[in-house]
Order: C-alpha cells, then sequence, then structure tokens
C-alpha cells in the first residue's frame, strides 16, 4: 500500500505531447478515476505510472521514491487491461499465480493466495480452466485475481469494463467497489465512461486535452463544475448550455436567454454574479433535473416558464423532454404524468439555485 | 389476415435461402473439382514411384504396362535397407537437419522476438533486410559461398569443403531469414498487453519469450521447424557442391550419384530411396499438422 504522486508530469510523442505537465497526489488506499474522452492522455498517465511508458519530464513518485527509472517489475504495482490479457496457455490459477511463481515464492503460500483471490472473486470452481473456456466476465475476474495474488502498493485498471456489455459491467463494477472495500489497496482506474467514474471513485480526475481539468469527488465535480469541459462531460443526459446575458430590471439582476425569456436570479446567485459586465457574453448551464414541470407551489428561485415540446423521451420513472431556446436544444426531466407529448406545449419550470454561468469565450464556470 | 400475410413471407425467404444454399453447392462442387484434380495431379510422381519402387529391374525395362506391377517384389527395399552406404546417406541427412532445426531455432526464435518486440533503433529496417535475405535465390550463393570456405580452408588450414558437418554453418543461411520472419509474424500477432501483462508480473525479457510466446506462438513455432526441416532434408545444390566423397554425401545427392552408374539407371532403387527419403518429412507432417493448425491465441484477449 503506498500513496502515489505526480509532479509536473510530461509525454512527448516526437513533437505531440499526449500529457501536459500533470500534478496529482493519490493518498494511501484511495480509489481515483482518471476519466476524459479518448485521446486525453488519461491511459498515457496510467501507462507512465506502470513504467510501460517512459516519462518526457517530471516525477512520479510510488510511497514516496521517486520511480521514473525503475522497471515496472520493480515498482510493485498491479495493473489489468481492457483485453484481460490472460495468458492463453496457463489455466486461471496459473495465471493468476505466474508473478508469485517468478518471484519463488513457496508452492503453499502461493496455493494459499490463489485460493484466497479466487474465493473472493468468486472464480474457484474455474481455477482449472483456461482462459478461452470462461465467459468475458470471468476473464476479467481473473485478471483481477492476478492483480490481487499479488499483493502490490497500487493497482492500475485501463479500461477494464469497456468489453463487456452493459449488465455486466454495472455488476463488475460493484464487483470491483467491493474488492477495494476488502483490500484496500491504493487505486488508479482509467475509464471513458463517467458513470464508471461516478460510481467507483473516492475522487474523480477529470482530463482533457493532456490536461487535468479538474479534481474531486463525484459530488464536487456533479454540482460545482469549474469549466464547460467538466459541466458537459458528467452527468447524463449532459447539462445544457443556453447563449444569455446578465441585466438588470427594476433594480433586480436578471438572466436573459431570449427576447421574450428572461428570469431573476435569486439572491445568493445574484450577489454572487453582481460583478460581471452586463455586456459579457455567457452561457446559462443547468441540468436536465433542474428544468423540470411547474409545480403548482414553486419554491424560491425556481422560475416558470412555457415551452414548445419537440420530443419526449419516457424512460419510465421520469420523461425526457426536449425543446429549442433560440436554436439551442434544451433538455429537461419531468414526471411521467405530467403530460409531456411530442409537439405540445408545456408549463415548466427551471431552478435557478442549482444554475451555472460560463463564460462563453473561455468555459470557466464563473 | 395475418396469416395471409405470414403465408406470402414464407416461400419468399425460403427461397432466398434455397438460392443461397444453391450457391454454396455450386461452390462446393467446383471446389472439389479442383482439389481432386490437383490431387492427381501432384500424386500421380509419388505413385508411380512406388509401383517402380515394387518392380525388379527386369519389369522395368520390359515393354509391360508401366501402370501394374505383375510380380512385385520388396527386393529394392532389403537391398536399400541393408546397404550400410544408404544407410549413411540417411544417417548424414536426418543429423544435418536435426542440427539445422536447433541451430535455426536458436537464432531465429530470439531474433524474431528481439526484432518483433523490443523496439530499438532499425529494427523496422532490420526486419526487412532478414526477408530481404531470404528473397535472394540459393544459386545465386553457392559460388561465393564455395569460394568463402576454400578462402578459410587455405587461410587457416581448416578443411570444411568435402565434409557433412559444412552444411551446418551453409543450410543456417537459408533458413534463419525465413524462420525469422515467420515468427517475426507470429510474435507480432500477440497482442501487446500480454507482454506488458507479463512484465508487470515481473518476467525479465528471457522470462517473457520463453514462458508467454514460445508457449502462445507454438503453432507458428512448428511451422517454422517444418520449414527447417523441410529445407535442409530435401536440400539438393549445395550438398553436392560441398561434399563429394560417398560417406559424406546427404540422401537426396547419395541417391542420384550412386544408384546412377555410367548410363545405367537402377531405376528400382533410385525410385525406392526416393520414397523412402519422402517418408520423414511426410510423416513430421502428419503428427504436427494437428499443431500447426490449432489456434492456441484464442481466449488470450478479447475476441
Amino acid at each position: 500500500m503506498a500513496d502515489v504522486t505526480l509532479r509536473k508530469v510530461v509525454k512527448r510523442y516526437d513533437d505531440v505531447e499526449a500529457v501536459r505537465g500533470i500534478d496529482l497526489d493519490i493518498a494511501d488506499h484511495e480509489f481515483v478515476v482518471l476519466v476524459g474522452p479518448s485521446g486525453c492522455g488519461k491511459s498515457t498517465t496510467l501507462r507512465m505510472i506502470a513504467g510501460l511508458e517512459d516519462i518526457s519530464d517530471g516525477d512520479i513518485m510510488i510511497g514516496g521514491d521517486v520511480v521514473n527509472d525503475v522497471p515496472p517489475k520493480d515498482r510493485d504495482i498491479a495493473m489489468v487491461f481492457q483485453n484481460y490479457a490472460l495468458y492463453p496457455h496457463m489455466t486461471v490459477a496459473e495465471n493468476m499465480s505466474f508473478g508469485l511463481r517468478l518471484k519463488h515464492y513457496p508452492k503453499a503460500e502461493i496455493k494459499s493466495r490463489v485460493a484466497e483471490a479466487a474465493r473472493m472473486l468468486d472464480i474457484t470452481d474455474l481455477v482449472d480452466r483456461k482462459p478461452k473456456q470462461l465467459s468475458g466476465g470471468q476473464r476479467q475476474r481473473v485478471a483481477m485475481g492476478r492483480a490481487i495474488v499479488r499483493n502490490p502498493k497500487v493497482f492500475l485498471f485501463d479500461e477494464p469494463l469497456s468489453n463487456l456489455d452493459a449488465k455486466l459491467r454495472v455488476q463488475m463494477r460493484i464487483e470491483i467497489k467491493k474488492v477495494h472495500q476488502k483490500v484496500r489497496t491504493t487505486t488508479v482506474y482509467v475509464t471513458h465512461d463517467q458513470v464508471e467514474a461516478m460510481t467507483l471513485a473516492d475522487r474523480v480526475v477529470v482530463m482533457n486535452h493532456g490536461r487535468i481539468e479538474q479534481i474531486g469527488t463525484p459530488n464536487e465535480l456533479y454540482h460545482n463544475p469549474a469549466t464547460r469541459f467538466v459541466a458537459s462531460f458528467i452527468g447524463s443526459p449532459a447539462m445544457n448550455f443556453a447563449p444569455c446575458r446578465l441585466e438588470d430590471v427594476a433594480g433586480r439582476l436578471h438572466v436573459r436567454l431570449t427576447d421574450r425569456l428572461a428570469f431573476p436570479l435569486p439572491p445568493q446567485r445574484a450577489a454572487r454574479y453582481q460583478a460581471i459586465q452586463r455586456t459579457d457574453k455567457l452561457l446559462l448551464g443547468i441540468r436536465p433535473e433542474h428544468v423540470a414541470d411547474a409545480r403548482p407551489h414553486a419554491d424560491p428561485g425556481v422560475e416558470p416558464f412555457d415551452a414548445m415540446l419537440d420530443v419526449t423521451e419516457p424512460m419510465g420513472m421520469e420523461t425526457l423532454v426536449y425543446f429549442t431556446l433560440e436554436g439551442t436544444q434544451v433538455c429537461g426531466r419531468v414526471t411521467p404524468n405530467a403530460g409531456a407529448k411530442d409537439g405540445s406545449p408545456l408549463r415548466m419550470a427551471v431552478d435557478l439555485n442549482n444554475m451555472h454561468l460560463l463564460n462563453e469565450v473561455t468555459g470557466a464556470v464563473l | 389476415m395475418s396469416t395471409v400475410a405470414i403465408d406470402k413471407a414464407g416461400p419468399t425467404r425460403k427461397i432466398k435461402y434455397r438460392s443461397m444454399s444453391r450457391d454454396r453447392t455450386w461452390a462446393l462442387r467446383w471446389s472439389y473439382f479442383f482439389l481432386v484434380l490437383f490431387a492427381i495431379f501432384s500424386l500421380t510422381p509419388p505413385i508411380y514411384m512406388l509401383i517402380t519402387s515394387l518392380k525388379s529391374s527386369a519389369e522395368i525395362s520390359a515393354a509391360t504396362n508401366p501402370w501394374w506391377v505383375f510380380h512385385p517384389t520388396l527386393s529394392n527395399y532389403a537391398e536399400l535397407l541393408t546397404s550400410n552406404q544408404f544407410l549413411r546417406f540417411f544417417w548424414n541427412s536426418a543429423w544435418i537437419s536435426i542440427i539445422v532445426v536447433t541451430i535455426t531455432m536458436l537464432i531465429s526464435v530470439p531474433a524474431a522476438f528481439a526484432l518483433a518486440r523490443m523496439k530499438f533503433w532499425g529494427s523496422a529496417t532490420l526486419a526487412t533486410g532478414v526477408f530481404l535475405t531470404y528473397l535472394i535465390p540459393d544459386t545465386l550463393l553457392f559460388i561465393p559461398l564455395f569460394k568463402m570456405f576454400a578462402l578459410f580452408g587455405d587461410w587457416t588450414g581448416i578443411q570444411l569443403i568435402n565434409r557433412w558437418y559444412v552444411l551446418l554453418f551453409i543450410y543456417p543461411t537459408l533458413t534463419v531469414p525465413f524462420c525469422t520472419w515467420i515468427m517475426i509474424g507470429y510474435f507480432a500477432s500477440i497482442p501487446k498487453e500480454l507482454d506488458e501483462a507479463a512484465i508487470i508480473d515481473g518476467a525479465s525479457w528471457f522470462q517473457t519469450l520463453t514462458r508467454i510466446f514460445i508457449p502462445v506462438a507454438l503453432p507458428g513455432l512448428i511451422a517454422a521447424t517444418i520449414f527447417a526441416f523441410t529445407v535442409s532434408w530435401a536440400q539438393y545444390l549445395y550438398p553436392l557442391v560441398f561434399t563429394t566423397s560417398t560417406d559424406q554425401l546427404v540422401l537426396p545427392v547419395g541417391i542420384t550419384t550412386t544408384l546412377i552408374k555410367g548410363d545405367v539407371f537402377n531405376w528400382g532403387q533410385i525410385m525406392t530411396g526416393a520414397l523412402l527419403g519422402a517418408a520423414p518429412p511426410l510423416i513430421i507432417y502428419a503428427f504436427l499438422m494437428d499443431y500447426y493448425i490449432a489456434g492456441l491465441t484464442a481466449g488470450a484477449t478479447k475476441g
């Protein structure tokens, strides 16, 4: 068990910078998820921690020791790959014990460790099988077992669930969480799936274009995103962004979306945004769950408006509705019995207590 | 209403299905036709060899149907298998082939691993170079090679020409490039994650090669082995040039040089010797074919 520290880590391929100076502190026992779109440098970062890629610049420390030039086998890490990377000619038990056998552990200990890991992952019945006799989910368990038996300082997961079907992915996600609760090994997990990131992580690191956009707990990222990228990347359906500007009407600060549509800001929001230039081009960021059907008794800060629905998507527990505001599509979540129909009007309400205001040019959340 | 619709849909689908199967049937017929044609074409010579090997010299020269044995005899086999000279040829061929295969594998497997996986400066160029080496016809090389060994003998006093073991130096120049090339292909098809997993598990490069790559690429390894064996077993030009004394000869050269005396062709024994000489590769192919085809990499990764 150990903490992992990245200091100004850079990865250059010829003249392309895949990772552009990353600073990250991962505490002992912590489960950190690196998330971002493909090509954002998350996998490269993980592979640099593993030692599979050289570091162009900066330092990586595991347990306080700089490991820049330490080969992977001496870093005391274990890695789970997207395509499992099981040794096809070995049985499950042999796959799991390969690392221990290379290090000449006593046979009895290898046996007990493999049995323990197999029990934890519920693959005891499979230990004598070859990988090709296993299903995708079972293979992924074996790959995790291979990491667990080594009892390393750090677990590294490289999109381990991407090859599984949706249902199995949810199941394995819970499995991974359970394993982490038991073994408490420091974990760095890479995924492009924000749901996986939110559900698994103690802290999520959102990356984009080789840089860290924001680091925070899942709830921090969801409720207080720092940039437009994070705001749009985290959450599904994604946050709505509508062009707007601030306006003083009768002594109250309003956010104006269209010529006919402007909402007065709740007092604490008005105080926060008071200093912003009224001429600045802004974006109103609002999550779909804060664009709901209007209730008879609206809370303060919840402003009603009329919308002409384009499309509705009944999801069972809720209905997603889509309408257009000055050319921008907006998604809202209404109760199933709100009477939302394709092409018909609906009285909606926006909860401005949960609004975000972004600079349209820089994308920064104000 | 709905039943009518189903009735209508039924035959259309059936007809489509049938036409597909008819397509397949025709494709199969044509493939069988050409396969049989090819089989006849390539099996006729060995069958003729077998027929001739079972005849006495008198029957061979008699004006009878050459495709039928009227007085089958095993005397050709008995004579060859009790002849020390023939056994000597066989022995030379076997030794040379086994040692050449070993040398080839010891060189080409690590070379292929290095070229396929350890990305070093110039590795891609080197890999192409290896293949280009194979493309040079061996008939172009025997004169310079002969000259080299002759010079080597002049300078050092170590005479290698007309010794069977000179072939141990020569054959690998033919087998190593090709086997390296096949093995590069096999090793390259092994998912990169497999060696990364091994490296993280604590394996050295050598352990990755011996404990992961060689077992996983076993079909390729066997293919390369068979190739190296066949090349050294069937090689004719080089042994003809480099060895002359009868006790140094290998089977193919031995048969043609000792069983043809002047203009007297001992056809019965020539055919018998050729058949016996063709047996070992045939047996090896037959036994290793399953391995050769088996896809051992299945299940390594998704897919």
